[in-house]
């Protein structure tokens, strides 16, 4: 049975990605108790699945081994994962969260050697490489996981498999038979990082992305450049599994339009302008190799126009000012054919490509409508800021569309705003 | 201090028992190490093994515990014990993960793992157990220079916080740029109409705060000290100074509007109907919701023509480079301006990327509705007629529109102060003002990024500021909107109140979170030579009267930069010193030379090199077992008497690893890297005339990606040796 210590001077930080991570750090190393809950296996949340950072072109990993560092040194962060808020009460200085954590089957006895995933036979989809292929049913949720234990998938439960992996412990980590648990946690304050979710491109019905194997989004593009990716880091395209040298990126696809997304996703130009460098990083001097950025704006905002200036000197880079209006497919290659105007100068185009990748937009994840109805969110579901929330606040991207720099600044607002409401309970405010 | 009792403890877990020979190891950690308990367990991390470490440290005495078993990455919770100097010997990722078995090697595996044992042992002998710096201060009030919304909003949100709070203003008001504003861009539902600033509720709500002091007409002549014990001189126009003793420091010195004055071919100057940003702001204000009138003859604008991006997104001299990001939203307010007083007025906004992110769209979609027109369109000229020219880009034409007024968007300039990086002519023709005038011996203000803005270097932590205990926030960091701004001050007074916090536990800010260690300075032994002060990254080290360096521990991140530095080597940590990482290079077995098994000796950068050794293990990547390898703080501290002692002990190469040097620098102590590689290079020298290879000693940059080259560098590295031969100091 999980024991997590909490009173109404802890803060609960909902979501363990990088802005779960930061409002917890910062509000711990201020000296307050937080209890950080995230629903998957590992912290690190979808920044861990980047290739690179824009506009630095730098790795993920740098900024996430300091704070994995920074949450395993510091006592007064507890961790739990496998966990998820299923109900808030109260009010500010005086929550009950109840937390229901799912069985990992694998305790803390886990030494993470490997032994389990070795032994065992059956696969599931990779969620880490958003489901572009498969790992082992027994497994580590990736390289850099914190915490650094496996996982053993429930579709497992029950088969010889499951043997085979507690067989293969000599830890006595396999815990077939665990349970999962619920707890109710007294808190202070409660902040809401759940973090944002690609929108369905499949609803984008023109563009084909559940027709066409050779449409992906930026998300699983992002994967492939990965070494530990689905392809081994290289440009490899769905269909074929050729290489991949004329892409074409599409620009708010199902953003800053009334029939999907309203709001512009603020990331997605950054991003494409990122992932037109891999071109580059791929294939050196090839001249075939093309990235080609179908927009409607460039919103390389503030300081980001010093890296729009440097991709537009990239020579495998080419603009063109347009909102695509759909996509075929050439049968006899599986290429996809772009069709649209392009609006400077108003040229008609049917543009064929090797491979689509869509910029796609962000809606904000968890609903936490189902869990406190009284919380104030946009129509898209951002959580806003006010005062009829009371001690719940939204954090990174549950709070807005946020590149990762301002969703770290927005989070460590948030930190203060729950170390407000925690140092109310303390007397240490008033 | 207690008598030094080493515990050495052995985990047999994952594999290492089965593969060393974990009885050599205890005889080794007990007759070299000179450990007096030496204990194996099965699975050191779980509850029975912790116990077991924990029982000695309270009845047995140790107090030195060096645990040999994974990597210090790895299982942190389980093996922290407090009041104890520890040392992580890596048998398992450096060892056992990373040489598997593959038939013949296990004498070499076996002679790294005694190496490491005694690596352990000599390095927790010369550790001692951290004390909070007694010198610490534990001033806990905030300072906030500057009064517009991030200075207000600092102030407010730090005092609600429960901490006193100093709000500095320069001039004779607060309200910063924000007050000039008529209305601001909408940031709650459903973002369709300009609304209320807010400027107001928020200077009397900081006037009737009774924790925040506000001193208007003030400006910083001197700031001194260290987070905690900051000591700052207020002082106003008429010449009166007041002293202030202040823990941490917000600087929300804002933006200047970009003076348009070379902005003629688009009419600036030549007609008072061609106004900026600002200007347009002061006639809303006098319009205050009624028609706009012309500045030249008063009469009511009947069409207006916005251009963006005006002086921006330029490579012109004296023109701005950078996007401020905020003027397509604020055009697209002003537009409203005109439209929701009379939607007759045809308003137009010329713009070459349309920059309304997030919530944005949904304001730029109101003002369609209420018929403001948008035209991508490069401007050309605009008459003193104010016929306005330009290359309409969607219908490929030159075309021109006549306009009644002309809105120049223009950008924000950052009031960063003095450019204490400034060489040569630039430093020399500066007029800049200084905002913070620190007593720092490396300048007065805080460095700048970029195009002036003092933003951090780093995409996930935006308050890692460059000097510590004091973190700008506002546009001053970077062009940015009143909503970005009010976030912004939020969290730095977040980061000014954990300051201050830790300060007073000595606890050192981020990276570094929470180490109670400070440079200890050797006075009697300073040559007064000055590297130490002028290479930290920080400017925690000043001089005093007699040109000695004088550390202010509270402003210092524990890199070790100034360990590195020093000739004579009188600065250390309590755990982290010349002598801990020189003694676990020297208790290595240095084989004679005929035995042919090369030593090279790894100083790698705990950041991204030593994970980057972990994550090999973690895969199981095989690489030489002749390797060494000491995780060091930073590349920076890496000081030349290690690599002298190594060359004199007979290693065949050092390899120093760290993170990315250069503009797009990785190092979280900004130099490190780099300042190592200068280092080496001149260690050059002493090579060659110790008829020593060059190539022996090298400096590479490691991402914590390079799980795959790390080892791909450890082979060339042994070839090298086998073309050059081994080291001729061997004995």
């Amino acid at each position: 049975m999980t024991d997590v210590v909490a009173t109404n001077e802890t803060i609960l930080v909902v979501g363990g990605g990088i802005s779960g991570m930061t409002a917890a750090i910062e509000a711990a190393e201020c000296g307050k108790k937080v209890v950080l809950v995230e629903k998957k296996p590992a912290l690190g949340g979808r920044v861990s699945q980047l290739y690179k950072y824009f506009p630095k072109l730098c790795f993920p990993t740098c900024g996430l081994e300091i704070n994995n560092r920074r949450t395993k040194m510091n006592k007064n962060i507890t961790v739990l994962t496998m966990a998820e808020v299923t109900a808030i009460s109260g009010g500010a200085g005086n929550y009950t969260a109840s937390i229901k954590i799912s069985p990992r089957f694998v305790n803390e006895n886990c030494t993470a050697c490997g032994a389990c995933a070795e032994a065992v036979d059956a696969e599931v989809d990779n969620a880490f490489n958003y489901n572009m292929n498969k790992t082992k049913a027994a497994y580590l949720p990736f390289a850099m996981a914190h915490p650094q234990r496996y996982v053993i998938d429930p579709s497992i439960i029950g088969t010889a498999d499951a043997d085979k992996a507690r067989a293969a412990c000599k830890y006595d980590a396999v815990d077939l038979d665990m349970k999962e648990e619920a707890l109710d946690l007294n808190v202070g304050a409660v902040i809401w990082a759940t973090g944002w979710a690609p929108y369905d491109a499949a609803k984008i019905q023109p563009y084909g992305y559940d027709r066409y194997a050779n449409v992906i989004t930026s998300v699983e593009f992002e994967r492939l450049m990965d070494p530990n990716g689905p392809t081994g880091g290289k440009l490899l395209r769905p269909s074929d599994g050729k290489e991949a040298k004329n892409i074409a990126f599409i620009q708010c696809a199902g953003s800053r339009d009334r029939n999907h997304l309203t709001h512009c996703s603020r990331i997605c130009c950054m991003a494409s302008l990122k992932q037109s460098t891999y071109i580059g990083e791929q294939y050196g001097d090839d001249e075939n190799a093309k990235a080609v950025i179908y927009y409607i704006d460039i919103r390389a905002i503030d300081r980001f126009e010093d890296f729009y200036k440097m991709v537009r000197e990239d020579k495998h880079v080419s603009f063109v000012k347009s909102k695509v209006a759909n996509i075929m497919e050439n049968r006899e290659n599986g290429n996809p054919v772009l069709h649209g105007v392009d609006t400077e100068g108003y040229h008609r185009y049917a543009n064929e490509h090797d491979l689509v990748v869509l910029a796609v937009g962000m809606t904000p994840n968890a609903d936490i409508k189902a869990v406190a109805p009284d919380v104030k969110t946009d129509v898209s579901g951002f959580i806003q800021v006010a005062e009829d929330n009371g001690g719940i606040f939204g954090a990174g991207c549950a709070s807005n569309a946020l590149d990762v720099n301002r969703a770290v600044q927005n989070a460590t607002a948030a930190a203060l705003r729950a170390i407000q409401v925690v140092n109310g309970v303390a007397g240490t405010e008033a | 201090m207690a008598d030094m009792k080493i515990g050495a403890y052995i985990c047999k877990g994952c594999g290492i028992g089965d593969r060393l020979d974990c009885g050599q190891l205890g005889n080794i950690a007990q007759r070299e190490g000179k450990a007096q308990v030496v204990k194996e367990h099965d699975f050191l991390c779980n509850a029975d093994g912790v116990a077991t470490i924990q029982a000695d440290i309270d009845n047995e005495g140790v107090n030195h515990v060096v645990i040999a078993a994974c990597s210090r990455r790895a299982k942190v919770e389980a093996f922290s014990f407090e009041n104890v100097a520890i040392a992580r010997t890596n048998l398992r990722e450096g060892v056992i993960w990373s040489h598997p078995d593959n038939g013949d090697n296990q004498e070499l595996v076996q002679d790294m793992a005694d190496d490491y044992v005694r690596m352990g042992c000599a390095e927790v002998a010369k550790m001692n157990i951290p004390e909070p710096n007694e010198n610490r201060g534990s001033n806990k009030r905030i300072l906030v220079v500057g009064g517009g919304i991030s200075g207000m909003t600092a102030a407010l949100e730090s005092s609600k916080a429960g901490y006193e709070v100093l709000l500095v203003e320069k001039t004779g008001e607060l309200g910063g740029m924000a007050a000039r504003l008529h209305k601001k861009v909408p940031n709650v539902e459903p973002y369709a109409d300009p609304q209320d600033t807010g400027v107001a509720a928020m200077v009397e709500a900081v006037n009737a705060s009774s924790r925040i002091t506000v001193h208007l007409n003030s400006t910083i002549s001197r700031t001194s000290g260290a987070p905690g014990q900051f000591s700052v001189d207020i002082s106003t126009e008429s010449g009166s100074t007041a002293t202030e003793n202040v823990g941490a420091i917000i600087q929300a010195s804002g933006f200047t509007p970009y003076d348009p004055a070379s902005l003629d071919k688009y009419g600036y100057g030549k007609s008072a109907d061609v106004v900026d940003a600002v200007g347009l702001e002061e006639l809303a204000r006098a319009a205050n919701g009624g028609a706009i009138k012309r500045p030249s003859d008063g009469k009511e604008v009947k069409s207006v023509v916005f251009i963006q991006c005006a002086g921006q997104r330029s490579p012109k001299d004296g023109q701005l480079p950078y996007c401020s990001g905020h003027c397509c939203n604020t055009s697209i307010k002003q537009a409203m301006y005109f439209k929701d007083a009379n939607p007759d007025v045809d308003t137009v906004v010329m713009y070459t990327d349309l920059r309304t992110p997030g919530n944005g769209e949904d304001f730029y979609r109101s003002a369609q509705r209420k018929g403001v027109v948008f035209t991508k369109g490069w401007p050309m000229e605009v008459g003193s007629d104010l016929n306005v020219k330009f290359k309409d880009v969607i219908l490929n034409e030159e075309v021109a529109v006549k306009a009644d007024l002309v809105v120049l968007a223009t950008g924000q300039v950052p009031n960063s102060g003095v450019d204490i990086e400034a060489e040569g002519e630039a430093a020399a023709n500066s007029q800049e003002v200084s905002i913070l005038n620190l007593d720092y011996r490396q300048g007065k203000d805080l460095p700048h990024l970029r195009h002036g803005f003092q933003d951090s270097h780093f995409i996930c932590f935006p308050y890692e500021s460059r000097r510590t205990g004091i973190y700008p926030c506002g546009p001053v960091r970077r062009p940015m909107d009143i909503a970005q701004a009010v976030e912004d001050a939020t969290g730095a007074a977040m980061k000014a109140i954990q300051a201050v916090e830790n300060a007073s536990q000595g606890r050192a800010a981020h990276p570094r979170s929470g180490d109670l260690t400070y440079p200890l300075f050797r006075k009697e032994g300073c040559t007064q030579c000055k590297r130490c002060t002028v290479e930290c990254p920080f400017g925690a080290i000043d001089e005093d009267e007699q040109r000695y360096p004088q550390f202010n521990e509270g402003r210092c991140r524990r890199c070790g930069t100034c360990m590195g530095a020093c000739p004579v080597r009188v600065i250390s940590f309590a755990n982290y010193s010349i002598d801990t990482v020189g003694s676990q290079l020297k208790a290595v077995d240095m084989p004679d030379e005929f035995e042919e098994k090369p030593r090279v000796l790894v100083l790698a950068c705990e950041n991204d090199a030593y994970p980057a050794l972990d994550m090999a293990g973690m895969k199981r990547t095989e690489y030489t077992p002749f390797v060494r390898v000491i995780p060091v703080r930073c590349l920076g501290s890496v000081n030349t008497i290690w690599v002298s002692d190594a060359m004199n002990s007979g290693y065949d190469a050092v390899l120093l690893m760290g993170c990315k040097r250069g503009d797009e620098y990785q190092c979280h102590f900004v130099k490190g890297s780099e300042l190592a590689s200068t280092r080496m290079s001149k260690i050059g020298d002493t090579l060659q005339s110790l008829n020593l290879e060059p190539e022996r000693v090298q400096t590479f940059e490691i991402a914590i990606t390079d799980v795959d080259r790390v080892p791909q560098i450890f082979d060339e590295t042994m070839k090298t040796i086998e073309q050059i031969g081994m080291s001729p100091f061997k004995f």
